[in-house]
């Protein structure tokens, strides 16, 4: 039988607009006045299939989730409910400082695909001109010469797949304005390609080299020294990063998830704002999900964000607080009179310190009844999910897959969504039991259910298999496409993200419900050392004990 | 033999004495001690009992003093020149076993094989 509590009804009190909780409290205090009225079966009319089935709880929860897809850009440092008048300064201020910002990446960017350019047709020009210039006097190309030409074209074919595949994989993450390594790079390309003409005019251009083998054989070197630097780009760039070099703890400031992550070099943000920041020396800067406008490559954050969807259990915020019956008993019962004080400037505080003095001297409780109230809960949740297990169980009894070789009555041949309806009558109630125990009905609503029963029944699962989405919390981006499409999220930190990753700073990556803190920490260096055990050194006596000759 | 804390222990014990040989500058009683209230009392595979944590005898010597005067290994020294050395430590029985001013020792020791033949005669507690 079911003890029916208050329980439920305190879980949406996080909640985010001030209409929706107003109904929800006159549904809740409607809600428990039913309920102590009939204890046992609460009425759950059991519709057919297209109707919402779950009650006005979910169409709430629906409500709700219009807040939780936030698709207003809200501007950093502002709080979600004013800007004031600062900060609308600050945020002219980063518009118009950001601005040159973009034509300078841009001219890098230009700078770059200018270079790669002129590297990449110079073979071709080193091999052109001789023939354009001096036909009449050039050496005929022998064999070997033309077995270069083929060494040439595939060379500089490789080398554009290769910077291709380097170069330009991450439209969204545009390059940052100084990047040493970038910049070594470039500054390499450029110092080579200058010395080959450099070469190349003095020797051959004014020299008219009779020998086309020769030149040719100049340019096949060109695009060999091209080749090694692709691959110096893709050690610095690429390989040096991946040796992990910090262990990254990742906690969900409301309730506590965390997770490491190890991380190689990476600079883990980038400064919008140049020259003054306003506000101290915190400095915030936003990313708008996928429209990258104005922001750098803020890598490790970017790095972060991917693993925190697929790793994360998902936001529950009806999961936070403790149960009203249990701090309600935290109130302290004290009255505090003052005698013949006539300032009241420090009553106040006088008065609070005096009464956390005593309430902190009475014996405290509290921590009984929430003990008793975890134990409940458990209890009921348990139970609650023994019958669904039960429930589902039986139901994928009653259907199962047509062989082909039996031949049935073609009204009673069922394609696996009207197969999920029928069946999902008899577990309907039990799964909205269990969901609204565990506070998960935000999170799945029928036709999502349906669905799954759908795909499950396609696929042969088993009813275990069915049941794992909703025993557990999974991670973010299991559930629905407006829950984990992250609309907003800012980087706080407290030094200038510029630098790279160093041991022991903290950044927080904030969302409008809760933010991500982020320690970093040095992986430790290990001193190993060998030891090598001779086998036939094992050997072993009888423990006895001392024994003495007299 | 079984010891209940508390009660009188009853036992069949054989005088032994043994002379000590004098060997360069030590005497030597020819034979090994085992036991005592410090060692491990599951460890001595000498006393039937494993939670005796008596004295045992180990090891005799050949043609050493000891064997001599029919010491036999797996006794279990009861008294040592009228001192008890059932609870003693296995330092302490060490001890009074090597002193140096006594050349004489006399042992009450008792072992299982006395205690068999002359099972009808003992007495059960008192």
């Amino acid at each position: 039988m079911d003890t029916e509590s208050q329980y439920s009804g305190y879980s949406y009190k996080s909640g985010h607009s001030r209409s929706s909780r107003k109904h929800r409290d006159r549904r809740d205090r409607h809600r428990s006045k039913s309920r102590d009225g009939s204890r046992g079966d609460k009425s759950v009319t059991i519709q057919a299939p297209g109707e919402p089935l779950l009650d006005n709880e979910s169409t709430r929860g629906d409500e709700r989730d219009d807040n939780w897809g936030e698709t207003t850009t809200v501007v950093t440092g502002t709080s979600e409910h004013s800007i004031s008048h600062d900060d609308l300064t600050r945020i002219a201020k980063d518009m118009e400082d950001s601005v040159p910002l973009d034509c300078s990446r841009h001219l890098g960017v230009a700078a770059g695909a200018t270079l790669a350019l002129l590297s990449f047709l110079t073979p071709l020009a080193f091999l052109l001109l001789p023939p354009l210039l001096w036909r009449e006097e050039l050496e005929p190309c022998g064999t070997a010469c033309e077995g270069l030409f083929i060494s040439v074209a595939f060379k500089l074919l490789i080398l554009l797949l290769g910077s291709w595949a380097l170069f330009f994989r991450r439209p969204k993450a545009s390059l940052p304005r100084v990047f040493v390594l970038r910049a070594l790079l470039m500054v390499l390309v450029f110092l080579l390609v200058v010395s080959y003409w450099l070469f190349y005019g003095v020797r051959i251009l004014d020299a008219r080299e009779r020998s086309y083998q020769g030149v040719v054989q100049f340019a096949v070197s060109l695009v060999d020294a091209l080749l090694f630097v692709h691959y110096l780009a893709v050690v610095l760039l690429e390989l040096r990063q991946l040796q992990p070099q910090f262990t990254l703890k990742v906690v969900r400031s409301t309730d506590g998830a965390s997770r490491f992550y190890n991380v190689g070099h990476l600079r883990y943000g980038r400064r919008m704002a140049q020259g003054k920041d306003l506000s101290g020396r915190r400095m915030g800067f936003s990313i708008a999900g996928p429209a990258l406008r104005r922001v750098g490559s803020l890598r490790v954050a970017v790095w972060i964000l991917e693993k925190y969807y697929h790793d994360f259990p998902v936001y529950n915020p009806a999961l936070l607080n403790l149960p009203k019956s249990v701090l309600a008993k935290k109130v302290s019962g004290f009255k505090v009179y003052s005698l013949g004080e006539e300032n009241s400037t420090n009553n106040s505080t006088g008065q609070s310190r005096a009464v956390i003095a005593a309430a902190a001297r009475r014996r405290d409780n509290s921590h009984n009844e929430y003990y008793y109230e975890e134990a409940e809960h458990e209890r009921r949740v348990r139970k609650r999910r023994a019958r669904l297990v039960v429930a589902v169980e039986e139901a994928f009894t009653h259907i199962k897959r047509l062989q082909e070789e039996e031949q049935k009555n073609p009204r009673e041949v069922m394609d696996p969504r009207e197969a999920a309806q029928a069946i999902f009558a008899s577990m309907a109630r039990a799964m909205q039991k269990y969901l609204r125990t565990t506070k998960q009905q935000p999170y799945h609503t029928m036709e999502s259910i349906l669905q799954h029963l759908e795909f499950c029944i396609t696929h042969d699962m088993t009813p275990k298999a069915f049941l794992e989405r909703y025993l557990a919390a999974g991670p973010t981006i299991q559930y629905h496409k407006e829950r984990w499409l992250a609309k907003q999220w800012t980087l706080v930190s407290e030094e200038p993200v510029t630098n790279g990753l160093k041991d022991g700073i903290v950044f927080l990556l904030k969302r409008q419900d809760f933010s991500l803190v982020v320690s970093t920490k040095k992986v430790p260096f290990f001193k190993l050392s060998e030891e090598f055990v001779d086998p036939k050194s094992h050997k072993f006596v009888m423990r006895l004990q001392s024994e003495t000759s007299v | 033999m079984s010891y209940i804390p508390g009660q009188q222990v009853t036992a069949i014990v054989q005088r032994v004495e043994i002379h000590k040989l004098c060997r360069g500058e030590i005497l030597i009683l020819g034979f090994s001690i085992g036991g005592g209230i410090d060692q491990h009392h599951s460890q001595n595979p000498f006393s039937e009992d494993t939670t005796d944590k008596g004295i045992y005898v180990t090891r005799v010597s050949e043609g050493g003093p000891a064997e001599i005067s029919g010491l036999q290994i797996g006794d279990k020294i009861m008294q040592l020149n009228c001192w008890d050395m059932t609870m003693v430590t296995h330092d302490q029985a060490r001890k009074r076993l090597t002193k140096r001013s006594e050349e004489v020792v006399r042992l009450l020791v008792t072992a299982v094989s006395a205690e068999g033949c002359a099972a009808v005669h003992q007495s059960p507690g008192e």
